[in-house]
């Protein structure tokens, strides 16, 4: 199970809130403070693409992210429920963000995001796409003395 | 923090100040304020991004897409900012070769005036 879940209805003001929330749990999972903007950017990026899917396809469908604390290493994953072309575009071929003739292509995000994150894998099955994150971590400050202590414990 | 934007006149260069964060929720506000002051005929511009705190690829969308809209007066769009959280975004995507980048308004205008 994931650190923490986080799921939200594909509105463009929602994506802020999970930045907020994915910073919040980097920094506690040990995160380094220069890392956490890259962090913001990326769950940000992530978020927005998947918002833009479910806008076309199944605007009442939950965006689902988790985020979770493995140790030396924090991953997000942001999950999507389009399958098939729509969530394709995460190959950059299909959906085009539109400013005044200006394309970006929907792979735009996805572009930066690699540019941000330690290790990216992106993920298209039958139920929607998957974006997943990782960035490196120190384990938790406070997750040291509990272990000291059940070592301690056992002697 | 929601996106505040504002917009003044500088030795005839429309500056718009934008502070707080440039998303896919607030950038369409961006848009139709370029948008805007493009079709009040004001084609030299430079955007002071100074007090912005968050910018994705919906901000560079709107910024690109306006830089095409005054270059297609002949205009310009220039950019503020010293802030290096912002300036990688600009670096990773390689519109740092795109958009005059400055430190003050007053040398994004006075290296605006000495292209004239």
């Amino acid at each position: 199970m994931a650190t923490v879940e986080v799921a939200f209805t594909p509105l463009p003001a929602h994506v802020r809130t999970a930045r907020l929330v994915a910073t919040a749990v980097a920094r506690r999972s040990g995160v380094e403070e220069s890392l956490l903007d890259e962090v913001r950017l990326a769950v940000g990026e992530a978020c927005s693409r998947a918002v833009e899917a479910h806008r076309r396809h199944c605007p009442a469908e939950p965006i689902r992210i988790e985020l979770s604390d493995l140790g030396e290493k924090f991953e997000v994953i942001v999950r999507d429920a389009v399958p098939g072309p729509a969530g394709s575009s995460a190959n950059g071929k299909t959906n085009a963000t539109q400013d005044n003739g200006v394309s970006f292509p929907a792979g735009f995000g996805l572009a930066v995001i690699s540019g941000l994150a330690d290790d990216v894998r992106i993920s298209a099955t039958g139920t929607g796409v998957s974006v997943r994150m990782t960035w490196p971590a120190q384990v938790a400050a406070e997750a040291l003395p509990r272990q000291v202590k059940a070592f301690n414990g056992g002697n | 923090m929601d996106l505040k934007l504002g917009h003044y006149t500088k030795d005839g260069i429309e500056v718009v100040d934008v502070e707080g964060e440039i998303d896919v929720y607030t950038a369409p506000r961006l848009r139709e304020l370029l948008i805007d002051l493009v079709n009040k005929n004001n084609y030299q511009l430079v955007v002071n991004m100074e007090k912005v705190e968050f910018l994705d690829s919906t901000g560079l969308g709107v910024l690109v897409g306006g830089l095409k809209r005054v270059r297609a007066h002949d205009g310009s769009l220039d950019l503020v900012c010293t802030q290096e959280r912002i300036l990688k975004i600009f670096r990773i995507t390689g519109l740092t070769k795109v958009f005059g980048i400055h430190d003050t308004v007053d040398l994004a205008i006075a290296a605006r005036k000495s292209e004239k």
